[in-house]
This record gives C-alpha cells, structure tokens and sequence, in this order.
C-alpha cells in the first residue's frame, strides 16, 4: 500500500493553535507530530528586570483559562526566594482560589471541549439542542467557578487579587456567604454530571506510561508537596529540573519532556492526579470514583473526562468547606524586604503540574525566570500514545482516521497557548 | 422561511485565549448569542470550520509571524464587519514589550535552538495592517461589553462602551481613592473604563487594563508621580504593560526614558 499522511491543520476545542501529522507507510505508523504553530510570546525574557511584583499580572496572561496556576505558582516561587511563609489563612484562600479555577477550566472542557466528541457533535452549542439539561447544568458548574475565582481573585479572567506574601484585600464574610448555597446545588450536580460522562462509551484502550503528580500528605494536591510518580518515586519540587528534561527529538521541533532516568515521556493532568492520590480525594468524590467504576490506575486516557469530574466534585467539596468554615480574619499578606536570592515552586494546573523558577536581585527585580507549563510536558507522551491509538482507528476513511486521533489529543486537555511560550517552535505549513 | 442567521467567526493570533474564552463565559447568555448568531468559526468552541465570507468577524491577539501578517489580510477580505477583541488585538499586547529590546536577544533567553523560531521584530495591533471597524479594549475584555458589542451589531446600532477614565467609576462605586488615601500609584486617571473601577476596590492601583482613555493628560499624571517620589524609569515601567504599545502609553513612556537618559 502506498503511503500516505493525515493532517489536521487547525485542532479544535484546544487552547491555543496547532495541528497534527502523521505519516503512514501502509497501515505502519512512520510518524506522528502534534505540530505547535501558536507564535512565542517569550514571556521569560519579557519578565526580566521587571519588579517581582509584577509577575503574578504578567504570568497569569500566558493563559487565560488558567491564570490562577500561573499566579499560584509565581507566587509560591517568590515567597521560596524571599524566604516568605504564607499563613494558614491565605494557605487556605489560595486553595479555595484554585478550586474556582479546577471547576470552571474542568467544567469548560468536560462540557464544551470533550463530550461532543462521545455524542457525536462538532461543539458544545450543536450539543444542548439535544442535550439542554445536561449542557445547563455545565454552564452553570463552570459559572461557579468564574464566580468564586471572581470572588477572591476580583474577575475570573487575569484576577487581579493576587500578590506575592498572599493577597491584596481579604473577602468580606458575605462574600463568601453568597456562595454557599450556589455551590451546595452545585455539589449535587458535579455528582450527576459525573456520573452522565462515566456513563460514555469509552474505547477499548490503554496505553503504558508513568503518570507524575503532586502529592501532599494531607490533602488533594493543588499548591504544595512533592512529586509523585507512578514508578513509585518521590521527588522534592527544588529537584525539578534534576528528574525532568526538555530536549529534540528528530521527528519534532518542540521540545519535549522525558523522565531523564528512563529516557522516557509521561504524564501529568486529572488522571495522573486521580491515579496517584486517589485516597486524598474529598469523602463523596472518593465514593464516586467507586461507584462509577474508575479503576485504581486507569490506563486509559479517554476516561480522563471521568477524572475531571471527580476533580470537580472534590473542588466543590473542599470550597464548601473552607467558606462554611472560619472566616479569615487576619492579615491580607505577609510582608518581605528584598534580597538576591532564587526560588521554585510547583502547583498543579487543571492540566498538570506547573513548575516555576526565579532568580531575583537584592533590588527585587527579575533576573531569570523559567517556566514549565503542563502540556509541553504532556507532548511527547501524547504523540506515543496517538501512534498506539492510530493503529486502532485506522481506516480507509480519512476524515473520520483524522478525527478520531484529535478526539484523543482533546482527552488531554492541551493548552497550547500555555506550552509555546517556551516550546520551540518551527512553521511548517504544506 | 427562517431568514438567514449573521456568521460570525472568531479568529485568534498570539494572545492567551482569554478574551474569546470571555464568549464562552458568557454562560447566561451564550445559547442566547449562539442561536442569534451562526458560528461557522471558532476553533476553540466547535469543530466547524467554514470558509469566508463572513458577517461578523472577532480577531483576538496580535500579529508576530510573517504568516500572521499575511493571514490577517485574508480575514479582513472575508469578513464584512472585523472587531478586534482585547489589549492584544488592540495594541500588541505584553508581548509587545519587544518591540523595545532586540528580539534576537529574547529568542535567544528563552530557547535552546534560537534558528527554529521565526517570529517578526515586533508584536503589533491588527490596526496596523488592515482596517478595524472596532476595537473593544480590555486584558481581558469585559463579557458584557463584548455581548453589547454583538448585540448591537445585530441591531444596526452602534455600540454603548464607554470612553470615560477608571477615576469616574472609583467615584460612581464609592472607592475611597487609593493615591490620595495611601499614596497608591494608580493609572486610573489616563486608564479608560471598562473594568469597572476593579483594582482599587482590592486595594491596589490601577494597572492600565483598558489602555489610555481618549484625551487622557499622561504628562500631568507623570508629574504628579515623579513628585511623589518615582523615579522615571519607574513611571516608564507602570506604563510598559499589557498596552505598553497603545500610542499614548507608548509616547509618555518614551519621553519619560529620553528625559531619563538626558
């Protein structure tokens, strides 16, 4: 048989612009590309000799769907740099700030992003002619969301709340009342709402990787821990850049991440989180998971849409629990004098672990700033598991080859607006 | 017979997704919008994509690749009505701080294989290169201006945004103002409304979300500002922002720079 490629030139119900390749000789897979031409934005470079301060404005602009995992890993870098110790109370709001974000980017994606591609549908809007019920309820989820990162952060798009020692002003105890009763219906909902897309029908697939998260001995990870893998190893975040590399491979001009003692790619995200932290789930989300059958370590990347429902029920849960409980009362944030220093910091991004580096001046300023944003860790893992899942789809049909394979780069969540900043990137249009 | 529905198509150049993600935050009102509208583009919602031409086009992010600056002429052919959508889209954006350093140099700070990356010098508005019918500011805009805009459109009216400074709103809400109280740089009296007075009610000063209200007296503000005891760096600094390319941001903080190296 001759050879052939499939090329979808724009991906849809993605963050940010690419497309993918892949070349076939026969039914054999010679190659797959997930091809990233979102132009850099060279946000590293742009942050240098700037005041500390603002970073936090700066880096949340990398993405608009995530601002908050930027804002929050900025800040945790700096305080590490500054010798800074958050008290328990914006500790606290800093969570609850980034369980507005996990319901509305998870709430966008499960509902607007993903689940047309299990019901047949080109987007979410065709998708609530038949299913009304079901895209209502995830609007309204993802407004929850909004509201509450709108609440805290002061707008659910770039907030503007946030700063380096914790936060400009505390939320007035009504503020926080307000939301209560919102987010008790909502509980309910993200319960059904997953329980409806556990309830898909799910390709028969798994593929091998090592899944990597943060992990915290207390609590569901979100801003704090160290990292876990599925191999079974911890990692103190301060040794990031010791375990994990970017580097070219032939078939690509975007970076693309490995575990250096393997050699090999893996994965972050809900299900890695979920695979990895499973008993650190909320009460009623770790029941859920039960229920609706997610295995111990799923392996399919398709029931990510599972994991982020769980994800959603936690985030209810833990938000409920934090504003029914005592309201803050003490100081917005903790004060710093400047010292040359430097300081990282990993949280996890509804996308996946999001790592920080900065070295600053005795002045304050920016010196050097690194970041690693999820999905350009997630690339290379997801062009191998699309050359296993190309195999599976094939047929003669190409259009329907092709869609199929960007109906599994989408069970990632690939935020490319995000990855390029720093991904290297090479226009290749044909 | 059902008249024919407006397509609107929605387009994204650099820029973070932000400002169309603003659409879909739009959750009260989105079915509304979509049933009004027939959207035949917009890649991060639907996998419909249908060539021009189009009624409405929304362009958000700036041009900084040579196929971006090709690609924007073509929109522009295709769509009878262009908007652009937010600071990028409007002035260039923060990637636009470039535009000020050697572009070689940044590209060399953040990749290990500079020669892959093919960008141009600057980050620019798409004002300059094809017409704009209108631009709506903001970084990110704001949703309900953004559904005013569409709205309007639909009606055959023109657009109820509004020009005024971010000083009025403080005024309108009842904020106690941050730089006369605390001493609090703020940019809200050159800053055009849009955020509804959003950062002083946190406590902070404005940072120039919107861009440089029309007639806005930047040198006064500058003034005022070196009296309090900023140095001009400091002030050229407040103003290279996520609308540091905006003309009137853009001239204060070089003539702020130029006074500096005097």
């Amino acid at each position: 048989m001759a050879d052939r490629t499939i090329k979808v030139e724009t991906l849809t119900r993605v963050e940010g612009e690419g497309g993918l390749y892949v070349r076939l000789s026969g039914d054999a897979v010679d190659e797959v590309r997930l091809e990233i031409y979102e132009p850099p934005r060279l946000f590293e470079a742009l942050l240098r000799g700037r005041p500390l301060e603002d970073t936090p404005d700066i880096t949340a602009r990398i993405c608009g769907i995530c601002p908050v995992a930027y804002q929050m890993s900025s800040v945790h870098a700096l305080e590490s740099a500054l010798d800074v110790t958050a008290s328990a109370e914006i500790r606290r709001l800093r969570r609850l700030l980034y369980c507005g974000e996990w319901i509305e980017s998870h709430g966008l994606h499960m509902h607007l992003l993903h689940a047309p591609d299990f019901l047949g549908f080109d987007s979410g809007l065709d998708m609530a002619k038949q299913f009304p019920d079901e895209v209502n309820r995830g609007l309204r989820l993802k407004k929850h969301g909004n509201q509450l990162v709108d609440m805290l952060g002061g707008r659910a798009i770039h907030p503007v709340n946030v700063c380096v020692g914790g936060f400009y002003r505390m939320p007035r105890r009504d503020e926080f009342q307000k939301l209560i009763p919102d987010f008790e219906w909502g509980l309910n909902a993200a319960v059904e709402t997953t329980r409806w897309v556990a309830g898909f029908e799910f390709p028969d697939f798994e593929t091998e990787c090592e899944y990597i998260s943060l992990s915290h001995p207390d609590e569901y990870p979100m801003n704090e821990g160290f990292i876990k893998t599925s191999s079974g190893d911890s990692i103190e975040v301060s040794h990031y850049e010791d375990e994990f590399q970017e580097r070219h491979v032939p078939h690509s001009t975007a970076l693309q991440a490995i575990r250096k003692s393997t050699g090999r790619p893996y994965l972050l995200g809900p299900l890695a989180r979920v695979n990895l932290n499973r008993e650190q789930l909320s009460p009623t989300a770790r029941q859920l998971a039960d229920e609706v059958g997610l295995e111990p370590l799923c392996k399919n990347p398709h029931r990510a849409i599972i994991a982020r429902g769980l994800e959603i029920v936690h985030a209810y849960e833990e938000a409920l629990m934090i504003m029914r409980g005592d309201h803050p009362t003490g100081k917005p944030r903790e004060s710093y004098s400047y010292q040359a220093g430097e300081g990282m910091a990993a949280t996890e991004a509804p996308r996946g672990t999001l790592f920080h580096r900065y070295v600053i001046d005795e002045a304050g300023k920016i010196v050097k700033a690194v970041i690693i944003p999820p999905t350009s860790q997630n690339q290379a893992q997801i062009e191998a598991d699309l050359k296993q899942w190309v195999t599976q789809v094939i047929s003669d049909d190409e259009q329907q080859t092709a869609r199929q394979c960007e109906n599994l780069v989408r069970a990632y969540d690939p935020c490319i607006s995000c990855s390029t900043h720093f991904l290297n990137v090479k226009i290749e249009r044909t | 017979m059902e008249q024919e529905k407006p397509r609107l198509a929605v387009f994204k150049f650099a820029s973070c997704d932000g400002c169309q993600l603003s659409l879909l935050d739009a959750e009260d009102q989105l079915l509304a919008v979509a049933g009004a509208l027939e959207i035949v583009y917009f890649p991060e919602a639907t996998s419909r994509m249908e060539d021009g031409p189009y009624d409405i086009a929304l362009v958000e992010g700036s041009v900084t690749t040579l196929h971006d600056a090709e690609r924007i002429q073509q929109i522009r052919k295709d769509s009878k009505y262009l908007m652009t959508i937010g600071a990028c889209a409007t002035a260039g954006g923060i990637q636009a701080l470039r535009n000020w350093a050697d572009t070689d140099e940044f590209i060399r700070a953040v990749y290990a294989k500079p020669e892959y990356i093919q960008v141009l010098e600057s980050s620019t508005p798409i004002s300059d290169h094809v017409k704009v019918d209108f631009e709506l500011r903001g970084c990110p805009i704001n949703q309900y201006q953004l559904i005013e805009v569409i709205q309007s459109l639909l009606a055959g009216r023109k657009p109820r945004t509004p020009q005024h400074s971010v000083c009025l709103d403080c005024k309108r809400r009842g904020t106690v103002c941050v730089t006369v109280a605390q001493g609090i740089a703020c940019l809200g009296p050159v800053t055009q409304s849009g955020c509804h007075a959003l950062c002083p009610s946190y406590h902070r000063g404005c940072y120039g979300c919107y861009g440089p209200a029309p007639q806005s007296n930047l040198v006064s503000l500058a003034t005022h500002m070196e009296k309090e005891g900023d140095s001009r760096t400091e002030i050229s600094h407040r103003l290279h922002n996520f609308n540091a390319y905006a003309p009137a941001f853009r001239n204060e903080s070089q003539r702020l720079l130029e006074q500096d190296g005097e």
